[in-house]
């Protein structure tokens, strides 16, 4: 009797340590996801706030030309940014896993340091490479290619290069906890039975990496639609993604539930995407993500 | 098979130089005496000087550290009593609420915003500190959660029920045993979400009050209308504030990994 009566004790004290994660978990991520995906249901009253009827409006506002064309663009860069991401960052974070355990630190503590430093510092690096008659032009000028200043600032390039260099590393440390894993005896194997150096780099590299790069490519696809500040800062109002017209509708407009059912679609869009990244590496979490 | 070229070297050199120029600008410009930034007229240090007389400056600062070394501390008790708790613990909803839990790091931070924004207009919160330190803990958590999580994997158990063998109750176990063993995850968890809360923008521009500044929304809404280079000397300190962070990081990183490759060789 005694020891059940410690077991009951010990179990009341196990629920205890979680209770913190359970009702904050609950009460401030549930809570809030569901009353989202409720608000975009609902409709927007005349000049402020929301009225409680059901409707469907919010979702078919989403099909309106000038809405859609949104969610197209923001597609569209989201796939630029990310092919460009795993063609810089794969082989990064492949070579990196393959150097020698002192220098793997040192690149390592090389890549956390701009990684670490917050984003607005870095964007406005960029700010004072690609305004007119900024670095970018002086150097142009200095190697006789251009004469002209670019006027890259503001521009669809200026935030196509402010997106890889925000999220690069993500997939190179996504990559690299991949590669880190495999076995490259394994590469060798391949190539002394006579596989070619691309035949092994596809059936043995790349099928042992994949979770990684797949992580990186979710890591960065889905951020990357939604990080409005890098389209508001290097791209001045000509590029507007789906973030920004969530922000707008939030701030400006004030029409909360057609911000709601944006975001949803946009949520429905992320779960897709980790989904098919578990159905196709069958690893649970996202490789390289903390 | 050795490395016949020296193209890996090379590219990782090239990149990482690479990432590093737009930073070493803003640091070159903050010392420029001119007012604008494409203009090298002499180094000077009136950048800093103005900084240092703006009063709403500290006060963002303040409300910076405050809101980052709150939210990683609650995300610290909260996430790393989660992650042992759960091992333990039978709960049949345990995988939802897991999944749940870490949800506001795999979402776009916009979403989480929007919600957040939404939510607490509902429950009828005045949007500021209270608001912003909710938000930040929700994606501070998982930070924590997971470093201690995988750090509880591979931790050996028979310490643990060595203590308690020997008479320890589960909460002495607990102190004396499992939280100096999870100690640097949980540091390096909480420093992690320290510095994600710091540079946080997209949650914070809406969950703030107001009157609630922080450094990030400041330098944000001074890049949309008109920069000076008081910024660059603000983002130059910054900088060289993470660079101190990440060599805290470092160095309290090295201690379990000195202690693994000593249980290998046993």
């Amino acid at each position: 009797m005694k020891h059940m009566g410690k077991k009951k004790k010990w179990f009341k004290g196990q629920v205890l340590t979680v209770l913190p994660l359970y009702l904050f978990t609950l009460l401030f991520v549930l809570g809030p996801m569901i009353y989202m995906v409720v608000l975009s249901f609902l409709t927007r009253a005349e000049t402020w706030g929301i009225l409680p009827e059901l409707t469907l409006k919010n979702y078919q506002d989403i099909g309106e030309p000038i809405y859609l064309k949104t969610f197209w663009e923001s597609i569209k860069l989201a796939v630029v940014s990310t092919l460009l991401i795993v063609a810089i960052g794969y082989p990064f974070g492949y070579f990196m896993a393959k150097l020698t355990g002192k220098w793997k630190k040192r690149v390592t503590m090389l890549l956390m340091i701009p990684f670490w430093t917050s984003s607005l510092i870095r964007l406005y690096g960029w700010i004072i490479i690609f305004r007119a008659g900024g670095v970018l032009d002086k150097l142009l000028n200095a190697l006789h290619v251009t004469e002209e200043p670019l006027k890259l600032l503001y521009t669809y390039p200026a935030v196509v290069v402010g997106m890889v260099y925000a999220l690069l590393p993500f997939m190179i440390f996504a990559v690299y906890s991949s590669a880190e894993k495999l076995d490259f005896s394994l590469v060798e194997a391949a190539r002394d039975l006579g596989a070619s150096p691309w035949k092994a780099f596809l059936t043995v590299t790349l099928k042992l990496t994949l979770p990684g790069l797949l992580s990186g490519v979710v890591l960065t696809f889905v951020p990357s639609m939604g990080l409005f500040f890098i389209a508001d800062i290097l791209g001045g109002n000509k590029v507007i993604l789906v973030g920004n017209l969530i922000q707008d509708q939030l701030m400006k407009a004030h029409n909360w539930p057609f911000a709601a059912s944006l975001s949803v679609i946009l949520l429905a869009l992320t779960s897709v995407m980790i989904y098919l990244y578990r159905k196709i590496s069958g690893v649970k979490e996202l490789e390289g993500l903390v | 098979m050795k490395n016949r070229t020296r193209l890996p070297q090379v590219y990782l050199g090239f990149l990482l130089a690479l990432m590093y120029v737009p930073i070493l600008l803003v640091i070159v410009y903050s010392f420029n005496e001119s007012k604008i930034s494409s203009v090298w007229s002499g180094f000077s240090l009136k950048w800093y000087r103005e900084l240092f007389r703006d009063s709403a400056m500290f006060e963002a600062l303040g409300n910076t550290l405050v809101l980052g070394a709150a939210s990683s501390l609650c995300a610290g008790v909260v996430g790393t009593l989660g992650a042992y708790g759960m091992t333990k613990v039978k709960f049949r909803t345990k995988g939802a609420v897991e999944y749940i839990s870490t949800l506001p790091i795999m979402i776009p931070e916009i979403i989480l915003g929007m919600v957040f924004l939404a939510f607490f207009s509902l429950l009828g919160l005045p949007f500021g500190m209270t608001t912003l330190i909710i938000a930040h803990t929700a994606f501070c958590i998982p930070y924590v959660y997971m470093l201690v999580k995988a750090r509880l994997v591979g931790m050996d158990k028979s310490l643990e029920e060595a203590a308690a063998d020997l008479g320890a109750s589960p909460v002495r176990v607990f102190f004396d045993i499992t939280l100096p063993l999870l100690l640097p995850a949980i540091v390096s968890g909480m420093l992690l979400a320290f510095a994600m809360s710091v540079d946080d923008v997209i949650i914070s521009v809406f969950v703030t009050g107001v009157n609630t500044n922080t450094l990030p929304l400041k330098i944000y809404t001074q890049m949309k209308t008109g920069v000076t280079p008081k910024i660059n000397a603000l983002c130059t300190l910054m900088f060289a504030a993470t660079l101190l962070l990440c060599g805290l990081a470092a160095f309290l990183g090295r201690t379990p990994k000195k202690r693994d490759s000593k249980k290998e060789l046993s």
